[in-house]
């Protein structure tokens, strides 16, 4: 175990996939020479040669579809998008080509890539750099969609979506990149993708929650103990395919969940998470499912971004709404 | 700029044939079998029996042409009208019939044959041709890619974004833009200022070549020339062969709405095939005996190619959910379920 925060565990996992499979190559914006704008990637060139460590031109369609070739052709590319708010450019190559290779040709071609996209706010950046649409991924068919929220997770989740015989969207919670440090196991680990985890058990209700606003319902969590509720907090980190055993089972346990999510509100993860709650633990509920998300607005910019990311107050809020009689 | 022809109209040689003469009556007779297969998947559409169905009668040579300067082993990413390049390559006629007739096997030709399902959506598809070279070079296989689209593809920004790619790294990519004058209703002309479409190469780094996109020889030549460029390391070529496609768009289009008839008569005496007869004719290779039994012969096949695609068992309810991923995941085994009679509470 070495102490770690989240940059450092993913560039721990991609230099492990880099050193341990020939297949394996990274490629996107400035992600060689400078290491990421994140610096996640830092160190990787020098170490693992410009030949695998690609520098692209500023084109998301191009890096998506190219890794996408090299994919189908038997390479394992690992390709990064600078921001979840630039990836629209690659929307198409993503949703027509990415997602239905496999079933177009009835599993004869299939493209194992990986697609790293910092997402969230929290850190005041310029317009289009705080966007939470993961939802619209979660949306496609044939793509898996991958959130962590910790270092551990991080790293144990990119190295199994590398392994993935399967497209995976890697989601990383720009705010969390260097907020958080834990221990980090070393050398190849991996965790299960499609596995949600609760990270925090207890008996009066639920929160459901993954990337950045993890560490929120986690301090929620520590606000409603004050007040001698005991909160269960669910770490998703997988929002495509949900784990709905996961949810269900503690719905059942708690009989109150709050959904949480920095996405949209509307046709979103948390709307997702209430509806299967609804659907498979309707007569176990004490209240209604509550809702904890950013608004259908334009993420607001930095003077205003507070208003939209939700606060640990909305959480304990709603949480404490859930326990009225 | 005037387009490389290396046989003429009337059949004679412009210049040294890139091909031996036993080569073109094989490459002929590829030309006969293509445009049989054209002919017969247009019946079989008025039949109801495919559904929507791209000809590509008149860009034969084009596609013959080059995929005859291929090896075995390249990739091969090209479009819903390259039907012809893809048998050449080795997609077999009843997986490409599979396809239209709305079975996901039609995407999936024999192991070995490395051509991609034909791509739907206009211009996404070059990027991953050069993906795939790419991937190719650093193994050193020497395999290359090729990659087919018409004029209209390249008004996509995908198109800048490929042709750039494979500039910046030097792909084993030949790109093929088989220019047939329409984008269904899109003249050529409004679909570009440029003069030419193999100019636009220029502005990547990549050589761009005109050819008469009926004429085979020349077809060839030119595309041998780029695959050999690509696999000695040298890079990507854009290759630009003029053409016409004598049909509509697809069997649902009406090209009488945009095209007139003198147009349409004037490509039809540049037919692709018959001056490669002409030339064979001119040289004692040809006989109408011969050309009957050849053409003979290709029906039997494609009409056995029909049989064996119309005999395939369409895929059981709730087979879609096994072809999303290596394994359906919990989430789909459930919608499975839904579908097959549990109902929805639970999917």
């Amino acid at each position: 175990m070495t102490e770690m925060n989240m940059a450092h565990a993913l560039n721990d996992a991609l230099a492990v996939a880099l050193a341990d499979d020939d297949r394996v190559v990274m490629l996107g914006e400035d992600v060689g020479l400078t290491g990421g704008v994140f610096r996640v990637t830092d160190g990787l060139q020098e170490r693992f040669g410009p030949q695998r460590v690609i520098d692209t031109p500023v084109a998301e369609s191009g890096i998506v579809g190219a890794a996408f070739g090299m994919a189908i052709a038997g390479m394992r590319p690992v390709a990064e998008i600078q921001f979840l708010g630039f990836s629209y450019p690659g929307y198409d190559q993503i949703v027509s080509h990415v997602g239905r290779i496999r079933n177009r040709s009835n599993h004869r071609f299939t493209a194992p890539l990986v697609i790293r996209i910092p997402f969230g706010g929290g850190i005041g950046a310029a317009e289009h750099h705080s966007e939470s649409s993961e939802a619209l991924y979660a949306h496609t068919p044939g793509i898996k969609v991958v959130a962590p929220g910790t270092p551990a997770a991080a790293k144990g989740l990119l190295l199994a979506a590398i392994e993935d015989p399967d497209p995976v969207i890697f989601l990383e919670p720009i705010r969390v990149y260097r907020a958080i440090k834990e221990d980090v196991p070393e050398g190849r680990y991996t965790l299960p993708i499609g596995v949600a985890e609760v990270v925090r058990s207890g008996t009066d209700l639920t929160l459901v929650a993954y990337g950045a606003m993890l560490r929120d319902a986690g301090r929620a969590a520590d606000a409603l103990a004050g007040d001698g509720v005991s909160a269960e907090v669910i770490d998703l980190r997988t929002l495509s395919p949900l784990d709905a055993v996961t949810i269900v089972a503690s719905a059942v346990k708690t009989g109150r969940v709050v959904a949480i999510s920095e996405g949209h509100r509307t046709a979103g993860i948390a709307s997702e998470v209430a509806a299967i709650v609804q659907e498979q633990a309707l007569y176990s509920l004490l209240a209604p499912v509550e809702r904890v998300t950013g608004w259908d607005t334009v993420v607001p910019l930095k003077r205003t971004e507070r208003d939209h990311i939700p606060s640990v107050d909305r959480i304990v809020t709603a949480a404490r709404r859930t326990l009225e009689d | 700029m005037e387009p490389l022809r290396i046989l003429e109209v009337d059949g004679h040689l412009l210049g040294p044939s890139p091909l031996p003469l036993e080569e073109i009556r094989r490459l002929f007779t590829a030309l006969l079998t293509v445009r049989a297969y054209d002919h017969k998947a247009s019946a079989l559409q008025r039949q109801g029996r495919l559904a929507t169905y791209a000809q590509f009668e008149g860009q034969e040579a084009a596609q013959v042409g080059s995929a005859a300067a291929l090896r075995p082993d390249d990739w091969m990413v090209a479009t819903y009208r390259d039907a012809a390049a893809m048998w050449m390559q080795g997609y077999p006629w009843d997986t490409l019939l599979l396809g239209r007739m709305g079975d996901e096997r039609g995407g999936a030709p024999p192991a070995g044959v490395n051509v991609l399902p034909p791509s739907i959506t206009v211009g996404a598809h070059m990027i991953h041709a050069v993906g795939l070279g790419w991937a190719e070079q650093m193994r050193g296989t020497g395999r290359i890619a090729i990659t087919y689209f018409g004029d209209g593809a390249t008004s996509e920004g995908d198109f800048h974004e490929a042709m750039n790619f494979a500039g910046v790294y030097r792909t084993p990519t030949v790109f093929v833009c088989q220019n047939n004058g329409w984008a269904i209703s899109m003249s050529r002309e409004r679909q570009t200022a440029s003069e030419t479409i193999a100019q636009k190469g220029a502005a990547y780094g990549v050589p761009g070549v005109l050819v008469d996109g009926n004429d085979l020889l020349a077809v060839f030549d030119a595309t041998r020339d780029a695959v050999d460029r690509a696999r000695r390391g040298e890079g990507a070529t854009l290759i630009e062969a003029v053409t016409q496609r004598i049909g509509p768009h697809t069997t649902a289009d009406d090209a009488g709405r945009y095209r007139d008839e003198a147009t349409l008569e004037e490509w039809r005496q540049r037919d692709p095939l018959a001056r490669v007869r002409r030339h064979l004719q001119a040289a004692g290779a040809w006989s109408e005996e011969w050309e009957h039994d050849v053409v003979t012969t290709a029906a039997a096949e494609i009409e056995a190619a029909v049989g064996r695609a119309e005999a395939l068992a369409p895929f059981g309810p709730g087979a879609a959910f096994d072809r999303m991923f290596a394994r359906p995941t919990a989430v789909l085994e459930a919608q499975r379920a839904a579908l097959l009679g549990d109902g929805e509470a639970g999917a």
